[in-house]
């Protein structure tokens, strides 16, 4: 589904990815994990498309088209998803209408009519409902005055309303209490399937023990440096990155 | 190659498209000589058979208008206009007035209906009565005998001059004085048409009423006067809609609007302009020189005032209110939108004159391109205003690294127990929002317009319903080509 082939990216001259590495094939859930500064939110940025990230070298096919001249909102149509580390407040806009924007956005891209309102407001409650989300909190603007935890179960939420094919999520896990972390891997468990691929990067194994990975990678320097199935992740954890440092 | 092609046509479409009101209707019309003199406003008078007080007070505004110099202390630039060079009435040539819709040239409904008001539909189905002034001579007014039913007076200006000479010569002029300013003094002299509306005491008006104004004819100024009076306990929600043909010449457009409320009666009066704003290069445009002002004459009254400005050149306007009743309350929402080479100074005066009077003033500044906006507002509270109170919220969003905005508050209290608020923020559209917004699918101008849509939310949300949606599109299309 997603490969990546090495992959150089840079930010202001410097460069942070250095040539990565990385396939992941259908319905395979991956992690990342690696010290801070590895390059773990630039490869997600990159992979998005986020401007200001030049890429020097390498490719990303998904579904074996190369995605690296595409807009944003043209992966996002392609059926890339990213699940933002720190979502960001857009004031005077509410969930719901920000929800059909995005899928009514999605939809035009690839020449499907409108979602039909009613359709629309079915879809909404039914995910909502799964990740225990209020409709007075759809009524507020896109994560405005809501907490750490409502903010990254909101960003599960937006996942499954758009059912992309390939979602990364970028530190899903930080700042959540266990509980709130249990929801928010509830809500990704949920979307699993053979036809949808997870790249998840965090800092800890916690995470991986409520989604459960087929394959961990280390990430050091911008660069893969291992990889291997979950036992990697706890052996991290034992250990820490120090031997990874760069 | 096909995909070359492809571009350039909408390449080139996108250069003549983007200003979607920009036609003119060929229709024959009657002009007044080119110029400015005693003589214009005597034929001004004389065409729309005037009674002689009306041709006096006309003369004594052209004679003041002489003495007194441009206003400039508004924040904008511009040549100086060259009042002589200009026409001053025009008029579509119809042999007689007409009756009823029938009778109207049906190009003129053309007009209409590719600015989206099918009059005949909005009769019919909207429930919306609509005056209609195209370029001076108001030429269809609906809905007049249901609203006469309830005693509602809702008519041209000219009209109302001829069938209620006693209402308008009590009324014009008693908030906005000819003296007033230099536009003020303009309009008073040679105003042509305008919107009429009356209240009797304890009648809510059943309907929105509406006015388009429209400016067609090549320069030709296009000076309106609106005159609301809501007497006692009566309410009404007035809707005026702006748009003017491409032209390359600098238009002026001088408008006055006297709003009177008297005891418990509410006057809401929205506006959404979409004047011609120029090209890209800033050629062209309307000058939009408006005084509107309303007079809270009655205790417990109330005059609310919601504005779109995404047109005109210039803008220099200033919807106010003269909280002179005890209790009474004065309210302005504006969102003033401006790209490319536009120019905006707009806001308010609250002047607080009764006790207990309140005031709130909601101000949303967006400046795209190379344009350039103020928000100018002024509280003023007087010495036996007791307990009064003002908020006063502005809030600036700058897309882009060329333009400018600014927040002017002149605040004057004259009475200790006055409590006055005011905030001010001021904020650039952040890329991660854009990013944010872009991942989700949305394409850049998409994204734009839902920030900017929600920026604008507290304001838009004062908007009756099927201007609220017309005014959100008006927002997306006026900032079409800002970004990137």
């Amino acid at each position: 589904m997603v490969q990546i082939k090495n992959l150089h990216a840079s930010i202001a001259g410097k460069e942070i990815l250095k040539g990565l590495t990385l396939d992941i094939p259908d319905g395979q859930v991956h992690a990342i994990m690696g010290p801070n500064g590895s390059g773990k939110s630039t490869l997600s940025y990159v992979i998005a498309g986020r401007e200001g990230y030049e890429v020097t070298g390498g490719e990303i096919l998904l579904d074996g088209q190369n995605i690296m001249a595409m807009a944003p909102e043209e992966r996002a149509a392609a059926g890339l998803f990213l699940a933002f580390q720190y979502p960001v407040e857009i004031p005077g806009v509410a969930m719901t209408m920000f929800m059909k924007t995005a899928i009514n956005g999605i939809r035009k891209q690839r020449g499907e009519g409108e979602i039909d309102a009613l359709d629309f407001l079915k879809l909404m409650k039914k995910k909502q409902a799964e990740l225990g989300m209020s409709d007075e909190m759809m009524k507020r603007a896109v994560n405005v005055g809501f907490s750490g935890g409502e903010k990254k179960r909101n960003e599960v939420l937006q996942m499954a309303m758009l059912e992309p094919r390939m979602a990364v999520l970028d530190e899903t896990d930080s700042g959540l209490d266990i509980d709130a972390l249990k929801v928010v891997a509830d809500g990704v468990n949920k979307l699993r399937s053979d036809k949808r691929s997870f790249l998840v990067i965090t800092h800890y194994q916690r995470l991986l023990d409520y989604i459960k990975p087929d394959v961990v990678h280390v990430m050091a320097a911008g660069k893969i440096v291992k990889t291997g199935g979950p036992e990697l992740a706890l052996e991290l954890e034992k250990t820490g990155y120090a031997e990874y440092a760069a | 190659m096909s995909s070359i092609t492809q571009e350039t046509i909408d390449q080139v479409e996108a250069l003549g498209g983007k200003y979607e009101a920009g036609f003119v209707t060929d229709i024959e019309s009657e002009k007044a000589p080119k110029g400015l003199s005693e003589d214009t406003v005597r034929f001004v008078s004389a065409k729309k058979g005037e009674p002689e007080w009306l041709l006096e007070w006309r003369l004594k505004a052209f004679r003041h208008w002489q003495t007194m110099p441009e206003p400039t202390w508004a924040k904008v630039n511009f040549p100086e206009f060259d009042y002589q060079d200009a026409y001053y009435y025009a008029s579509p040539l119809t042999k007689n007035k007409p009756k009823s819709l029938d009778e109207v040239d049906p190009k003129l409904l053309e007009t209409y209906e590719k600015l989206g008001i099918p009059l005949r539909e909005q009769e019919m189905l909207a429930g919306v009565a609509v005056d209609v002034v195209f370029d001076s001579v108001s030429v269809a007014t609906t809905f007049r005998k249901q609203l006469a039913e309830q005693g509602i007076i809702f008519c041209s200006i000219s009209d109302a001059i001829k069938e209620h000479p006693e209402l308008v010569k009590k009324y014009l002029g008693s908030v906005v004085p000819y003296h007033d300013n230099k536009h003020a003094c303009l309009n008073s002299a040679v105003f042509t048409d305008g919107s009429f509306v009356y209240i009797p005491p304890g009648v809510k008006c059943p309907m929105e009423l509406s006015t388009y104004f429209r400016i067609n004819e090549m320069n030709t100024g296009q000076f309106e006067r609106t005159l609301i009076i809501a007497d006692k306990g009566a309410y009404v929600s007035y809707l005026e809609g702006c748009t003017a043909p491409m032209r390359d010449e600098n238009q002026l457009h001088a408008a006055v609007v006297e709003l009177i409320t008297h005891d418990d009666a509410e006057i809401k009066y929205s506006t959404v302009q979409n004047w011609y704003p120029g090209d890209e290069n800033g050629k062209g445009g309307i000058y939009n020189f408006v005084t509107k002002r309303g007079m809270c004459e009655g205790k417990n009254s109330k005059i609310s005032w919601t504005q779109v400005e995404t047109g005109s050149a210039i803008t220099w306007k200033y919807p106010s209110c003269i909280l002179k009743g005890d209790n009474s309350q004065g309210e302005f929402y504006s969102v003033a939108i401006t790209g490319n080479y536009q120019q905006a100074d707009t806001g308010t005066k609250m002047i607080h004159i009764g006790r207990n009077t309140k005031s709130r003033i909601i101000a949303k500044t967006i400046s795209a391109g190379k344009s350039d906006s103020t928000y100018r507002g002024q509280v003023k509270i007087m010495p036996k205003a007791i307990n009064a109170r003002n908020f006063t919220q502005c809030d600036s969003l700058l897309i882009g690294d060329q333009c400018g905005a600014h927040t002017v508050p002149y605040i004057e209290s004259r009475n200790a127990t006055a409590q006055l608020e005011h905030e001010a923020t001021t904020s650039k559209i952040g890329d991660d929002q854009l990013f944010y917004c872009q991942q989700r699918g949305l394409s850049e101008e998409a994204a734009v317009a839902l920030i900017v849509n929600g920026f604008c939310k507290e304001v838009l949300q004062n908007l009756p319903m099927e201007f609220a949606v017309e005014a959100q599109k008006l927002v997306a299309i006026s900032l079409e080509g800002s970004v990137g």
